[in-house]
């Protein structure tokens, strides 16, 4: 079941990993001119917020599967979580510019700074620390997300493995109280870990 | 030398500045009072170009400013401005906010942008804050810090725009007496303020603005002393 945890934590990191790339696009696209690639980032943070991430999980598997795309559990489950924090976190880092204020940009700009250092030297390092939390909040989420490998056949994960030996063993109480355990430390793990970075991180 | 000539602008159907003409020469204070929204705080973001103006022109040192071919970014570091909100950089400490701008505009090196960080400092008065966050200082230090970090630049010309405004009355004279400090020292500086006795303490000329328009200016025992127009004494009552 430990082997299930590094698993778990795999699709979990990748996932969040992969989701701030995309969510820095969709927030970027959203937010700029309002042409195709605007009307394509609405569309994404629209359906990943408000359709249930199993049936995100769901099409990436059966749906893209019916369509001749055959990918693993594994890629399914990946490709649906990171759909789906992508979407939350295109919001977190939309708002998290919005929390900046453009006073701090003018000041950057009037010492001399061309926009890019602007943004680079001044807007950047606040705006990590305004999504910080929000991303380790969607990291925790996305941890718990991964149990619903299940449903698309993923036996390696925490999920994958209590199921498999649940069915072997029919000890479903048993089983999966210490999943659920598991699960517990996975998540307390992981936020100690960013509780960790941030105190390195942040000193103001 | 900084010309203001005939400069209008507006916000949306809004015209804010309808027309100012003044000069400032090197070493000269002005200080520009008026009720607000007459225009004031606009006309010294026009001069460093942080706004577009509709019409007229404005030139630095022979540089027009709202010309296409003028580098904005090379032009700024020689005009710096403080703001009402001092706008502190929070994630870095007061050395780091004064030597950000040298390093990355000037191309100063660690040694040399520290060296003067740390002379500019001392001279506002935060020698001992060097490396604290600027949430750790009174509205007032920030203010000094954000006067030292415009001074970094080593500026010919120093744009304030009511940089008193949003402190608690007793940290005001601390950035007056930086304010005097630096005309003292010859500083050209456009001192936008509702502290009139300031403006007349430190001022070569004061200009009153009302309704976007220069409407009288001379010396501050002229205009503040003894004014000629009817919105001047107006005004000059409704503050002091």
């Amino acid at each position: 079941m430990l082997a299930g945890c590094i698993v778990t934590i795999e699709v979990a990191v990748l996932s969040i990993i992969i989701g701030i790339a995309f969510g820095v696009l969709l927030a970027l696209a959203r937010m700029g001119r309002k042409d195709v690639w605007s009307w394509v980032a609405n569309a994404w943070i629209e359906v990943a917020r408000n359709t249930p991430a199993l049936f995100q999980i769901y099409l990436a598997y059966f749906g893209l599967g019916s369509l001749g795309l055959h990918i693993s559990s594994f890629l399914a489950l990946l490709a649906g979580i990171t759909f789906n924090n992508a979407g939350y976190l295109a919001e977190t880092f939309r708002g998290g510019l919005r929390a900046i204020p453009g006073t701090q940009i003018r000041a950057a700009r009037s010492l001399g700074m061309t926009a890019g250092q602007g943004f680079r030297l001044v807007v950047l390092p606040q705006l990590i620390r305004v999504v910080y939390y929000p991303i380790t909040n969607q990291m925790i989420l996305a941890v718990l997300m991964t149990a619903l490998g299940l449903t698309v056949g993923l036996d390696s994960d925490l999920a994958g493995v209590t199921q498999r030996f649940n069915v072997l063993t029919y000890r479903t109480f048993e089983y999966f109280s210490v999943a659920a355990v598991l699960y517990y430390l996975v998540a307390k793990i992981l936020l100690a870990a960013a509780r960790l970075l941030a105190f390195r991180l942040f000193r103001y | 030398m900084i010309e203001i000539e005939d400069v209008h602008k507006s916000f949306g159907l809004l015209e804010v500045i309808k027309g100012v003409t003044m000069n400032v020469a090197r070493g000269e204070v002005v200080s520009v009072i008026g009720g607000s929204g007459s225009g004031k705080s606009t006309l010294l973001m026009c001069v460093n170009g942080l706004e577009p103006i509709n019409s007229g022109r404005i030139l630095v040192d022979g540089t027009v400013v709202h010309a296409r071919e003028t580098d904005l970014n090379k032009l700024r570091t020689k005009i710096g401005i403080v703001f009402q909100q001092w706008n502190a950089f929070p994630h870095l400490t007061v050395l780091e906010n004064v030597m950000l701008a040298p390093r990355k505009v000037l191309g100063k090196s660690r040694q040399d942008a520290e060296a003067v960080a740390v002379e500019r400092l001392t001279h506002v008065g935060l020698a001992d804050k060097l490396k604290v966050y600027p949430s750790k200082l009174s509205g007032g230090q920030q203010q000094r810090m954000a006067i030292a970090r415009a001074l970094a630049m080593s500026p010919d010309y120093m744009l304030l725009d009511e940089v008193t405004s949003a402190l608690d009355p007793q940290l005001v004279g601390e950035v007056l007496d930086t304010l005097r400090l630096l005309s003292s020292e010859g500083m050209t500086m456009i001192v936008v303020t509702h502290e009139i006795r300031f403006a007349r303490d430190v001022s070569n000329r004061v200009a009153f603005f009302h309704q976007g328009r220069i409407h009288e200016i001379g010396p501050p025992e002229q205009v503040i002393g003894s004014p000629r127009q009817p919105e001047t004494m107006a005004f000059l009552k409704s503050v002091l």
